[in-house]
C-alpha cells in the first residue's frame, strides 16, 4: 500500500480515522474489523505505550499478511502482563521462549516454515528494548547478519520496567532510574554512553530499517505495512512511553511521546540496505524541556534548574533535526 | 484441567476473564460541550451542527438545520456581524472558520434549489405580529412552523423592514431577501401592507387575535441641534436610505458630508459614493477606534474612496459651506471641544446620528411600560405589561443587529407558542463551552480560509452591484471542514484508537462510541487525545 499524507481534509487529518475519508484510506485501527491481536484483560499499567504500540503494530501487520502471521516475544514486560498463567491476551500465533534469544527462534520459526514451503506465513518477534538492546543482541545481530525473513520490533520504553525500572542501552542521558538514582555531580545516567539501536541495525545493511512512535499512527501503520512488502531481516523501533518508568501521567502517554518527536530526540526516520531514505518531518518544533518537564524521570533537571544538562539534551536533538534534516521545508 | 493441542498453554484472549475495569479511580464520560459559534450566536444558531452536515456534502440537511432557529440564512450570510466568527476556536490556530461565507452559500444554494418549509398541525390560534422587519418576519416563521395563523401588519410599501430600507443593495441584493421572504409567505403568513396599526387595542379586538408580536423597529432619525441658515440641505439618514428602496432616488449634491459614526452612516456614506457624489466626507466627533460601526465596513467605505474627518462635530450649517469644531478625547473617551474652528464646503449633509421608536399608537394599551427613548420593557420571556403582547426587535433594549432582531423572533415566538398552549417555555440549560484549551490541535491541519471574491473597485464606486462575492460548492465544502468541532464528537476514532486496553466501542457510523467499563483502567489517554474535548474524566463512584 503506497503511503500518502492525506492534506485534503482539514478535520482530523492526523486523527486515527476521518468520517470523510474511504474506508480503505483510513487506518488500520479505525476499523470495526481490526484483529485486536492483543486483547482486553491484560494486566499492564494504566495507560501503557507498549500496550498500544504492540497492537498498532500487530493489527497492522495482520492486514498486511492477510492473518498469516505468527510472532515470537522475547521476555519482558509484554511478555509478562499479556500472558500469567492461566490467561493470554493474545489473539495470534505467539510464542515466547527466553529473555535473550527471540530473534534466534524467530529465525528458527521462519526457516521450519521455508522447509514446509509456507511463503505465506510471516515471522515477527518482537521485545522491549532490554532484550533488544542488551541482552539479545547477540542473537538480532546474527539474524541481521544471515538476513533471516523475519521483522524484528523493538519497543523502545528506555529502562527494563518489568522488573523495577532499571537503566538498559536504551536509557536516554540524564534520566533517573533505579540504578541511576540522581544524586551527585551529574545525577540520572550518564551522558555519552548507550546504544542507537536503529543506526547499529543500519550498519548491518539490512533491506528495511524504520523508526515509529506511538503518537504518529499514521506513520507507524505505513511503515510496518511497507516493511511487509520486504524480504529478509527487518527492524523496526518504536517508541513507546512508560508512566511507571518515566513517571509521568498515564493519560499524557501519547503527548509524552508526540513531544519526543516534535522536539527531535526520537527521529522518525526510514532506511533501506543502510541508507536513510526518508525522514517524518517535524510539525512543530518544541524544545525539549517541554518533553522532559512532564516526566519525573527528569524532575531532578528541574530543581534546581540544570542548564548545563538541559543544553546538552538540546544539543542532541538539534543533532538530530540536523543529520535527518527534519525541519519542514518552508514554502 | 482440558486437554489443550500440542504446544499450545494458553487459550486466545482468555484474558478477557480479567476485568480491568475494577483498577478505575477516573471514569471517561463523552459528552457534548456548547462550541464558542453556537453560544456567540444571537439568533441562536447550531452553527457546529450544520458545519458537520455541509463537511460531509450534505447542503440540505445542513440548510434544514439553519431552518431550525433561523429562516434566513442567505441574509444573514450577507449582513450579520459574524460574532460567532470573533469567538471561532479557530481564530487561535490560524483564522477563525468563514462561518458567514458557509452560511450565505448555503442560503443561496436553497433558493436556487427551491427548498421549502412546511407550517405546522394548525392549532386554531391566531397571532398579530405588527411590523415586517426580521423580527417580525422570523416570529412570524416560527409560530407558522408551531402552527398557528399569523397576520403581519406592515406600514411600509414593502416587506423587510430595516433590512431593506437601512442595508442597501451593494451589501444585500434585492432579489435575496424577496426570495427568503417569499418563503415564509409561502408558509401561509399573510402579510398587510401599507397599513398602519393606529390603536393596538381595536386591532386586536377586531382581529380576534389570541396573541401579539410587536416589532415595528426603530424609524425616527433622532435629531440634532444644529443652526442652519438652510434646512433643506440637511437630510435624515432613513429618508435618504429609505428613498433608495423605490420611490424617488434621493437629490443630493455633489459634495456630500455625512454627519455620525455607527454603521447607518458608513452605508450612507458609500451610498452618496455611488450616485454620484465626487466628495463624500464621514464626518465623526471621535476617533476611528471609538466609531460604533465594523471596522471592515469602515475599510470597505476608505477602499471606496470616502473621506473622513474624526473628531469633529458640526457647529452651523449655512448655504453651501458648513463650520465643524475639532474636539479632544477625554480619559473616559469622551469628545470635548476645543475650539478651533474650520468651514468646509459641501451641498448636503446626511444626518445620521441614531434611530428612535414610534410608539404613538400604545399610547391606548394598558401596562406597558415604555421609556423616555420610545423603547419598550420586556420580561425574560419578552412579553410587556399587557398579558400576551410581546416585543422585539429594535423597540426593546437591544443590540440593534438583524441578527438580535431574528433571534428576538425566534425566542418570542417559543413564549408566545408556550402562553397560547397555557404552559411556560424553559430553554434547556447550556452545556458547557469549550475552550480551546479543551482542544488537541495537533491533530488538525493547516488550513487557510477560502477568501470570497470581491467586486473590483471600480464597479463599486459607481453601481449598486453587491460588493462581496459568495463561495462555490468546493470551496464551501473545504471552509466547511476547516470546524474543529469544538466540544462534539466528529467520529475520528481517535478514542477508539488509542486505548491501551481496548475498552472503546465503535458503535458505527452515526452511533459515536461507547466505553467498555468492564476493562477500560481509566488511564485517561482517551480524554487527553481527543482533538475536540468531547470526553470528559470525572470520578469514579462505587
Amino acid at each position: 500500500m503506497p503511503y500518502q499524507r492525506v492534506k485534503f481534509y482539514q478535520t482530523g487529518t492526523f486523527t486515527v480515522g476521518n468520517r470523510l475519508l474511504d474506508e480503505s484510506n483510513r487506518t488500520v485501527q479505525a476499523g470495526m474489523d481490526r484483529t485486536n491481536s492483543l486483547n482486553s484483560g491484560h494486566r499492564a499499567c494504566q495507560g501503557c505505550g507498549e500496550a498500544l504500540g504492540a497492537r498498532y503494530a500487530l493489527d497492522a501487520v495482520m492486514r498486511a499478511t492477510h492473518q498469516q502471521m505468527v510472532a515470537v516475544n522475547a521476555t519482558g514486560c509484554l511478555e509478562v502482563f499479556s500472558s500469567p498463567y492461566p490467561e493470554s491476551a493474545w489473539q495470534i500465533p505467539w510464542l515466547h521462549s527466553l529473555f535473550g534469544n527471540a530473534p534466534a527462534v524467530a529465525s528458527g520459526v521462519a526457516a521450519a516454515l521455508r522447509a514446509k514451503g509456507r511463503k505465506d506465513v510471516r515471522v515477527i518477534a518482537q521485545g522491549g528494548d532490554g532484550a533488544t538492546v542488551d541482552i539479545g543482541f547477540g542473537c538480532l545481530s546474527g539474524m541481521f547478519e544471515r538476513n533471516d525473513d523475519v521483522l524484528y520490533v523493538c519497543y523502545d520504553n528506555e529502562a527494563y520496567m518489568n522488573t523495577g525500572v532499571q537503566r538498559s542501552g536504551s536509557t536516554p542521558p540524564r534520566a533517573w532510574t533505579n540504578t541511576t538514582q540522581a544524586v551527585g555531580v551529574d545525577p540520572g545516567n550518564p551522558m555519552g554512553i548507550g546504544k542507537n539501536l536503529p543506526r547499529i541495525a543500519m550498519a548491518h545493511g539490512i533491506p528495511y530499517v524504520a523508526t515509529a512512535s506511538v503518537a504518529d499512527l499514521h506513520d507507524l501503520e505505513a511503515k510496518v505495512t511497507k516493511a511487509m512488502n520486504f524480504r529478509g531481516a527487518r527492524y523496526i523501533h518504536i517508541h513507546v512511553p512508560c508512566p511507571l518508568g518515566w513517571k509521568s501521567d498515564p493519560a499524557h502517554t501519547i503527548k509524552v511521546a508526540r513531544l519526543a518527536v516534535e522536539s527531535g530526540l526520537f527521529p522518525l526516520i526510514e532506511a533501506e540496505g543502510g541508507e536513510v531514505t526518508d525522514r517524518t518531518p517535524i510539525r512543530k518544533q518544541v524544545p525539549v524541556e517541554q518533553y522532559l518537564e512532564l516526566q519525573g524521570r527528569f524532575k531532578h533537571l528541574f530543581h534546581p534548574r540544570d542548564e548545563r544538562a538541559l543544553e546538552a539534551i538540546q544539543a542532541i536533538a538539534d543533532a538530530n533535526i540536523h543529520r535527518y534534516q527534519l525541519l519542514p521545508v518552508k514554502a | 484441567m482440558e486437554r489443550k493441542p500440542f504446544a499450545i498453554t494458553l487459550n486466545p484472549a482468555s484474558s478477557l476473564a480479567n476485568h480491568t475495569g475494577n483498577w478505575r479511580t477516573m471514569r471517561p464520560i463523552y459528552v457534548d460541550h456548547l462550541p464558542p459559534c453556537n453560544q456567540g450566536c444571537p439568533a441562536g444558531e447550531n452553527i457546529q451542527g450544520w458545519l458537520y452536515e455541509a463537511e460531509e456534502g450534505k447542503y440540505e440537511q445542513a440548510w434544514r438545520k439553519i431552518m431550525e432557529e433561523n429562516p434566513f440564512p442567505a441574509i444573514h450570510g450577507r449582513v450579520c456581524y459574524h460574532p460567532c466568527e470573533t469567538a471561532c476556536n479557530r481564530g487561535q490556530l490560524d483564522e477563525p472558520v468563514s462561518i458567514h461565507a458557509v452560511e450565505r452559500f448555503l442560503g443561496d444554494y436553497a433558493i436556487e434549489q427551491g427548498w421549502q418549509v412546511e407550517a405546522g398541525v394548525e392549532t386554531g390560534k391566531r397571532v398579530l405580529v405588527v411590523g415586517a422587519g426580521p423580527s417580525g418576519l422570523s416570529a412570524a416563521y416560527h409560530l407558522a412552523r408551531l402552527g398557528h395563523a399569523v397576520t403581519i401588519i406592515e406600514a411600509g410599501p414593502k416587506p423587510g423592514g430595516m433590512m431593506r430600507f437601512g442595508i442597501p443593495q451593494y451589501r444585500l441584493p434585492r432579489n435575496v431577501l424577496d426570495a427568503e421572504i417569499a418563503r415564509i409567505v409561502a408558509m401561509g403568513v399573510s402579510i398587510h401592507l401599507n397599513q398602519k396599526v393606529d390603536n393596538l387595542e381595536t386591532t386586536i379586538q377586531e382581529g380576534e387575535f389570541d396573541a401579539v408580536f410587536l416589532a415595528i423597529g426603530a424609524h425616527l432619525s433622532k435629531r440634532v441641534d444644529i443652526p442652519g441658515r438652510d434646512a433643506g440641505r440637511m437630510i435624515d439618514v432613513l429618508g435618504f436610505l429609505k428613498g433608495m428602496d423605490g420611490r424617488a432616488v434621493p437629490k443630493i449634491g455633489r459634495r456630500v458630508v455625512v454627519y455620525g459614526g455607527g454603521d447607518t452612516a458608513i452605508d450612507a456614506a458609500r451610498t452618496a459614493k455611488r450616485l454620484g457624489a465626487e466628495e463624500t466626507i464621514l464626518i465623526y466627533r471621535r476617533d476611528r477606534g471609538h466609531m460604533p460601526a465594523h471596522d471592515f465596513e469602515v475599510e470597505e467605505a476608505l477602499e471606496e474612496g470616502v473621506l473622513t474627518r474624526w473628531l469633529q462635530t458640526i457647529r452651523q450649517v449655512d448655504n453651501t459651506t458648513l463650520t465643524v469644531e475639532e474636539m479632544t478625547l477625554d480619559e473616559q473617551g469622551r469628545p470635548q471641544p476645543t475650539g478651533r474652528i474650520e468651514t468646509l464646503e459641501a451641498d448636503t449633509v446626511i444626518l445620521a446620528v441614531g434611530q428612535e421608536v414610534d410608539t404613538g399608537f400604545l399610547e391606548d394599551v394598558p401596562g406597558l411600560d415604555i421609556s423616555s427613548d420610545g423603547v419598550i420593557q420586556v420580561d425574560a420571556s419578552m412579553m410587556t405589561g399587557r398579558a400576551g403582547v410581546f416585543a422585539g426587535g429594535d423597540m426593546v433594549p437591544a443590540e440593534r443587529t438583524v441578527t438580535v432582531a431574528t433571534g428576538h423572533g425566534k425566542k418570542a415566538a417559543r413564549h408566545i407558542d408556550a402562553y397560547l398552549r397555557g404552559s411556560e417555555y424553559r430553554k434547556p440549560s447550556p452545556n458547557t463551552v469549550a475552550a480551546y484549551d479543551r482542544l488537541n490541535t495537533w491533530y488538525y491541519t493547516d488550513a487557510d480560509k477560502n477568501r470570497q471574491p470581491y467586486l473590483d473597485l471600480a464597479r463599486r464606486r459607481a453601481s449598486f452591484e453587491e460588493v462581496v462575492g459568495g463561495l462555490d460548492t468546493d470551496t464551501a465544502l473545504l471552509e466547511a471542514r476547516r470546524c474543529l468541532s469544538c466540544g462534539n464528537c466528529f467520529e475520528c476514532d481517535t478514542c477508539y484508537g488509542v486505548c491501551p486496553d481496548n475498552a472503546i466501542i465503535k458503535l458505527g457510523p452515526g452511533q459515536r462510541y461507547e466505553v467498555n467499563y468492564d476493562y477500560c483502567k481509566g488511564c485517561g489517554v482517551c480524554a487527553e487525545e481527543c482533538p475536540c474535548g468531547a470526553i470528559d474524566m470525572v470520578k469514579e463512584v462505587r
